[in-house]
């Protein structure tokens, strides 16, 4: 279970341009949900993953995972139980490593990066396999450098690199939006049955209401700092595109564009 | 004529080791580590103390390379825990390491004609004796810089290896790998700066002598050999020759050299133009003048493969 108290986030702290983005924000994200957050920019979604990972300080508050708190846990010590795909293809591998070695690094996420063989060929015929269940004729290309492959094979590979080893969290920071529309539907669709078949609690922040509505088994939208829908269970099954977008719209309004 | 071709091949080599350095800094860890002019000069002077105390000329190597990667060490933690920029850092360490060079050394030394070198050690003498001393050279510099390609091809191919070259590639990565990239960083610089050392080292060696300005320049040496050698790489590496070597199953390893090779290639080309440029009449002072032009050359050469370069 992960669990957001009393969350204070300040950007710009004692300048002009301080911001306020959370105060007192507090969430519950129960073990094994499929969680999709909506809301526009500058909404906090983003910043609500970034305080998740640790990839940016927090003023006030307190991030707990099973009971735990993590707020003194450095980044890349948070990240030994989450996982993590970029809105940017890029962001998920080396673009200068070939795929095998791409996969071999996070096939060895949670051991010691020592002096044994960094590439462990017996294992090459499950890489195969993995690539082969992706189905984009990538389980031939294991030699061919990452910074080769178009962003949506890309994605792909950051997916199952991100989802290879055990673990707790799988955070989506808009991981299809770089993406054409075929590549996007495939990345979800292979996003939905990773989340399902490991069991993972995954939050996913996306400008694609369908996906939103479709996908996962609670919604969030946020606005200014602010959880403004939240629906779960049934609730969730049964909204609809419209009503997301019929209360977007209200937002917008509010805001004044 | 032989007697220059076999000299600059030797300097060719052995200047591939800071090469060697500069390529683990620039190419793979994307940091680059103005330290260099200072941590050559460090591996000297350690090396000319050593031999002068009558140590065994063998054992400087290593304690040399302990030296240069003390001072890494530096460069990467003040990079990584306070945050210095790595331009920054570098100009840090090397500054202060002209004075602590001169500390270590007390003044410029010669290493006299007694004291053997690793040229003249005993095992060297008991199997090319009866070589002449350049010949003796070149053998030996090109067994050291085969050894230390060697050992570091090795190293860049094992987990630790990968995860260095995943740092400069792309950190991110590191730490979504639950890995501190700072510290992946900071073995980088230390292993990069060790190498510039034991530059320094053979050099002192074959020159049998320290000066407290032997750095000046030595970072430029490196890098243009880097950038030579790595943009060669790529031309070949696209040619028709390559491709067709690539379809080859037994030749295929031809196809794509390491880049430690590329280096040593690139080390060897810089200094034969230098070479060239001083036995066309120019004088000896006007080296640095022409390395740094020679440089600039090469990188207006290697154009717009720049950023290629980078991350090769």
């Amino acid at each position: 279970m992960l669990e957001l108290r009393n969350i204070t986030k300040v950007y710009n702290p004692g300048t002009v341009t301080e911001q306020t983005l959370f105060r007192d924000f507090s969430l519950t994200v129960e073990e094994g949900q499929f969680v999709s957050i909506v809301g526009s920019n500058g909404s906090g979604k983003t910043s609500l993953l970034n305080i998740i990972c640790g990839s940016i300080p927090i003023e006030g508050g307190d991030v707990l995972v099973g009971g735990q708190s993590i707020s003194r846990l450095k980044d890349y010590q948070r990240y030994a139980t989450m996982g993590r795909v970029y809105q940017n293809p890029a962001a998920g591998t080396c673009p200068n490593l070939t795929m095998l070695e791409n996969l071999s690094l996070a096939d060895n996420k949670g051991k010691s990066f020592g002096l044994g063989r960094g590439v462990n060929r017996k294992r090459v015929d499950f890489y195969r396999a993995q690539l082969q269940s992706l189905g984009l004729g990538l389980e031939d290309k294991l030699d061919v450098k990452m910074g080769a492959l178009s962003g949506g094979q890309r994605q792909a590979v950051s997916l199952l690199m991100a989802t290879m080893t055990p673990l707790h969290f799988l955070i989506l920071d808009e991981h299809t939006a770089a993406l054409d529309p075929k590549t996007a539907e495939i990345i979800m669709e292979l996003t939905d049955k990773v989340v399902r078949e490991k069991k993972l609690t995954a939050m996913m922040v996306t400008h694609n209401l369908r996906y939103a509505v479709e996908y996962g088994d609670r919604i969030l939208m946020m606005d200014r700092g602010h959880v403004v829908l939240d629906r779960a269970g049934a609730e969730k099954q049964a909204t609809s595109i419209d009503d997301i977008l019929g209360m977007f719209n209200q937002i917008s309004l509010e805001c004044g564009n | 004529m032989q007697d220059l071709i076999i000299s600059t091949l030797t300097q060719g080599l052995i200047y591939a080791l800071i090469s060697f350095g500069v390529y683990i800094t620039y190419s793979i860890l994307d940091f680059p580590d103005l330290g260099v002019d200072g941590t050559f000069p460090l591996g000297a002077a350690v090396t000319a103390v050593l031999l002068i105390r009558g140590v065994n000329a063998w054992l400087t190597l290593p304690l040399a390379m302990l030296a240069g990667a003390l001072a890494g060490l530096f460069t990467g933690f003040i990079h990584v825990k306070f945050r210095i920029r790595n331009l920054l850092a570098g100009i840090i360490t090397q500054t202060a390491l002209f004075s602590i060079n001169l500390q270590i050394a007390g003044s410029n030394l010669t290493v006299d004609r007694g004291t053997d070198t690793i040229f003249t050690s005993a095992p060297v003498m008991a199997l090319m004796g009866n070589s002449n001393n350049m010949t003796r050279k070149l053998v030996v510099s090109l067994l050291l810089i085969l050894v230390v390609k060697l050992l570091l091809d090795l190293y860049l191919r094992t987990k630790s290896g990968l995860l260095l070259r995943a740092v400069g590639d792309n950190g991110g990565l590191v730490t979504s790998l639950a890995k501190d990239k700072g510290r992946v960083k900071i073995l980088g610089l230390v292993i990069a700066n060790a190498l510039v050392a034991l530059g320094g080292c053979v050099v002192c060696h074959e020159q049998r002598s320290f000066s407290a300005t032997m750095g000046t320049g030595q970072l430029v040496y490196g890098l243009a050999a880097v950038i030579i050698g790595i943009s060669l790489m790529n031309y070949y590496s696209a040619s028709p020759l390559a491709r067709r070597l690539r379809k080859h199953k037994g030749l295929g390893w031809l196809a794509s050299p390491a880049g430690t090779t590329a280096v040593i290639l690139g080390s060897i080309l810089y200094k034969l133009c230098i070479q060239l440029a001083l036995s066309m009449g120019l004088p000896a002072n006007m080296m640095k003048l022409i390395t740094a032009l020679l440089f600039l050359l090469v990188l207006v050469l290697s154009g717009r493969k720049g950023e290629e370069i980078i991350h090769a």
